[in-house]
């Protein structure tokens, strides 16, 4: 363990920083050919994002579920598996958790609970196929998430438009029952309870890898499968753990979009709500170095951009979706492992 | 010679078992009602845009780099395509702007794997993140319109009528540059070379081989062929453009790869499949008689569970360049 010291400690957490930077700097490079300007963009973001505290409230209820599709990604990473089912796990948990909170009756507390347990069992249950095809037939996952992806795609779309369409209301499902809705947390923003779970979901995460035998081996398999092998670890039991646990975080994800996001509580027929949340996942989880808690304070800096995207939109006339664009620029910078290195050269001529 | 040995044993069976299950499909079409002719015409444009694709990958991916980001170069390219055509008022000149865009992320894609050292997956990956939020942002930057833009028609590549009913020049095209492309890799000495840099770069380099040169050339030239079946999309098949135009194409492309082995030609039959696939639900779809029972999303899921399929019975057998993937550096 002689390599963690204090230096490459923070070493990290620059490497994240500087690509941070790298991408914002890119992402004005992207803005000016079209005469948008950057020093008007990005000073309505960072207010937009943090400029009151409902904003900052508003950030945090932006980076709820990236907190969780983050793990998703983070944990297949963990266990060296390259896993960007969770766009389609949500949409299915999104399902999962409309049907649960709009068609049954339960008392309150128990019917949040079942429909926030149903979203993720569901979003688990979406990410086995892919799991039992990398270990029976040795299918590469990142094509059988991504037609998983797809598939998910048009069965939610299938199931919200015939099932669960609310009479008159064409554009989005029956909304949640109030029994099925996380507390508001205050009036300003849209932040309901369900942080406090997701919270809990990371911790849990995070004992679950550095605190158990089964985290230790999944890591194990992850790093080195030489070792694990001769360790006795069974890699596909492991294989089949980081995809079901990815899919309960990415279900959560889903339902926190529904039940856990007024003022619609329901999921829009177009998807239009959890679209893209699965994959803005995968860079805030590589921000965050694969770790639980990192994801976390990853999630918050992506919420940022997201909520203050759409004041940029307002005050800059520059589209939001260029904060995704951002985001995929920070994930190439990320890729390169010498970035520091390279930085580090350029700075000292 | 050599072509026909390559293609001996299961491969042949593949093509074989193919081919009878297209000949039963095109007769269960025609006493289901639909014409044959407008089913052939929509598979092979849904092929197009996966062939090329994919034979850019086969080349790129025997040199040793994996580009997963080519559902990106996809995306972009048929946004910057249509951008083009409307610039130079020629669908034409439109296709070779998209070839040229894709041409240049494949060159970035190669620079960053090759001197960045990167992991490519990971890289790849940023390369289909950027473009989704980057191609609604030019939707918007260009024509101030969310999430879709039509363009005249008159921009559109024409296609040309010949005995298998109307195709689109692109599709001649690609099915030339994947024959050609075999012959590249098989015939030629940069072929060959291309073949070492991605088996055994090592031994490669010794023989004087610029491992770097070789594999930013590949990774560029399949960017641009990527970028080719971008544009088309939108200027020869669609005549317009949507956010999520790709639909998957880059990862069904991927599959076709993974089932061609690498060899050109086979990836060609495998987006041939694919694209039937697409194309069988697209013509299904519009039929009177089964669109009313089966609901259009499910048909929309066809493609997508076809490429399933087809990968779950033929991977695991596939062999793949010793050094795909890995960063080459001289000692």
């Amino acid at each position: 363990m002689k390599r963690f010291e204090i230096p490459t400690q923070i070493r990290p957490l620059a490497e994240s920083f500087i690509t941070i930077l790298i991408g914002l700097l890119a992402g004005a490079l992207f803005m000016m050919p079209f005469g948008y300007k950057p020093q008007v963009a990005y000073p309505a973001l960072f207010r937009g994002a943090f400029g009151s505290p409902a904003d900052t409230l508003e950030t945090l209820a932006f980076a709820t579920p990236l907190m969780l599709t983050a793990i998703t990604f983070a944990l297949g990473m963990k266990a060296g598996l390259f896993n960007i089912g969770a766009e389609g796990q949500m949409y299915i948990g999104a399902i999962g958790a409309t049907a649960a909170a709009g068609l049954i009756h339960l008392p309150p507390g128990l019917h949040l609970a079942v429909a926030t347990a149903l979203a993720m069992l569901v979003g688990a249950l979406w990410a086995l196929p892919p799991a039992l095809l990398k270990i029976w037939r040795g299918v590469h996952e990142v094509i059988s998430t991504i037609m998983f992806n797809w598939i998910a795609f048009h069965l939610s779309m299938y199931l919200a438009i015939y099932y669960l369409a609310e009479p008159g209301r064409a554009e989005r499902t029956i909304p949640a029952l109030p029994t099925a809705r996380y507390p508001i947390l205050t009036e300003e923003a849209t932040l309901t309870a369900v942080i406090f779970v997701v919270l809990a979901f990371c911790i849990g995460i995070y004992i679950y890898l550095w605190g158990t035998k089964a985290g230790y081996e999944l890591r194990l398999v992850g790093e080195n499968p030489e070792a694990a092998r001769y360790a006795g670890v069974d890699a596909r039991r492991m294989i089949i753990m980081s995809f079901v646990i990815g899919g309960l975080a990415a279900g959560l994800a889903g339902a926190s979009q529904v039940i856990g996001r007024p003022p619609a509580w329901s999921l829009y027929a177009t998807l239009g709500n959890v679209i893209g949340l699965g994959f803005d996942g995968l860079g805030v989880a590589l921000i965050g170095r694969n770790h639980p808690i990192g994801g976390i304070f990853a999630a918050i800096l992506f919420g940022a951009l997201q909520h203050g995207g759409r004041y940029m939109e307002y005050h800059a006339g520059v589209c939001s979706e260029l904060v995704r664009a951002i985001n995929g620029l920070i994930i190439l910078a990320l890729s390169v492992p010498e970035i520091w290195a390279i930085v580090k050269r350029r700075l000292r001529r | 010679m050599r072509f026909v040995s390559r293609l001996r044993g299961e491969r042949a069976f593949w093509l074989l078992l193919t081919l009878i299950l297209l000949i039963l499909a095109v007769y269960g079409i025609e006493k289901a009602g639909l014409k044959p002719v407008s089913l052939l015409e929509a598979a092979l444009l849904a092929m197009t845009p996966l062939a090329l694709t994919a034979v850019g990958e086969c080349i790129n991916e025997k040199a040793g780099v994996v580009n997963i980001g080519l559902e990106g170069i996809l995306l972009i390219t048929a946004v910057v395509g249509v951008w083009g055509a409307e610039l130079f008022s020629n669908g034409i000149l439109g296709l070779l702007t998209g070839m040229l865009a894709g041409a240049l992320i494949g060159f970035l894609f190669g620079l960053v794997s090759v001197y960045g050292r990167a992991d490519q997956v990971v890289a790849g990956m940023g390369i289909n993140v950027f473009a989704l939020g980057f191609v609604p942002y030019l939707l918007m930057a260009i024509w101030a319109f969310p999430g879709i833009h039509l363009f005249p028609r008159e921009l559109m590549v024409r296609p040309i009528y010949t005995f298998f009913g109307r195709l689109s020049p692109v599709t001649i095209a690609a099915i030339v540059i994947a024959i050609l492309a075999h012959f590249f890799l098989h015939r030629t000495v940069l072929g060959f070379r291309i073949r070492a840099a991605g088996e055994k770069p090592e031994a490669a380099d010794v023989a004087g081989v610029r491992i770097d040169l070789i594999r930013i050339l590949t990774s560029t030239l399949g960017g641009a062929l990527c970028g080719l079946g971008g544009a088309f999309m939108p200027l020869a098949w669609f005549g317009g453009i949507v956010k999520e135009i790709s639909a998957g194409r880059g990862f069904i492309a991927l599959a076709c790869v993974v089932f061609s082995g690498l060899e050109p030609l086979l990836a060609l039959v495998a987006s041939f499949i694919f694209g039937f696939a697409e194309g069988f639900a697209y013509s299904v779809a519009v039929t009177p008689g089964i669109k009313e029972i089966i609901p259009f999303y499910f048909i929309n899921m066809l493609p997508y569970i076809v490429t399933l399929l087809v990968v779950m019975l033929v991977i695991g057998r596939r062999r793949f360049p010793a050094a795909s993937g890995q960063p080459y550096t001289r000692e």
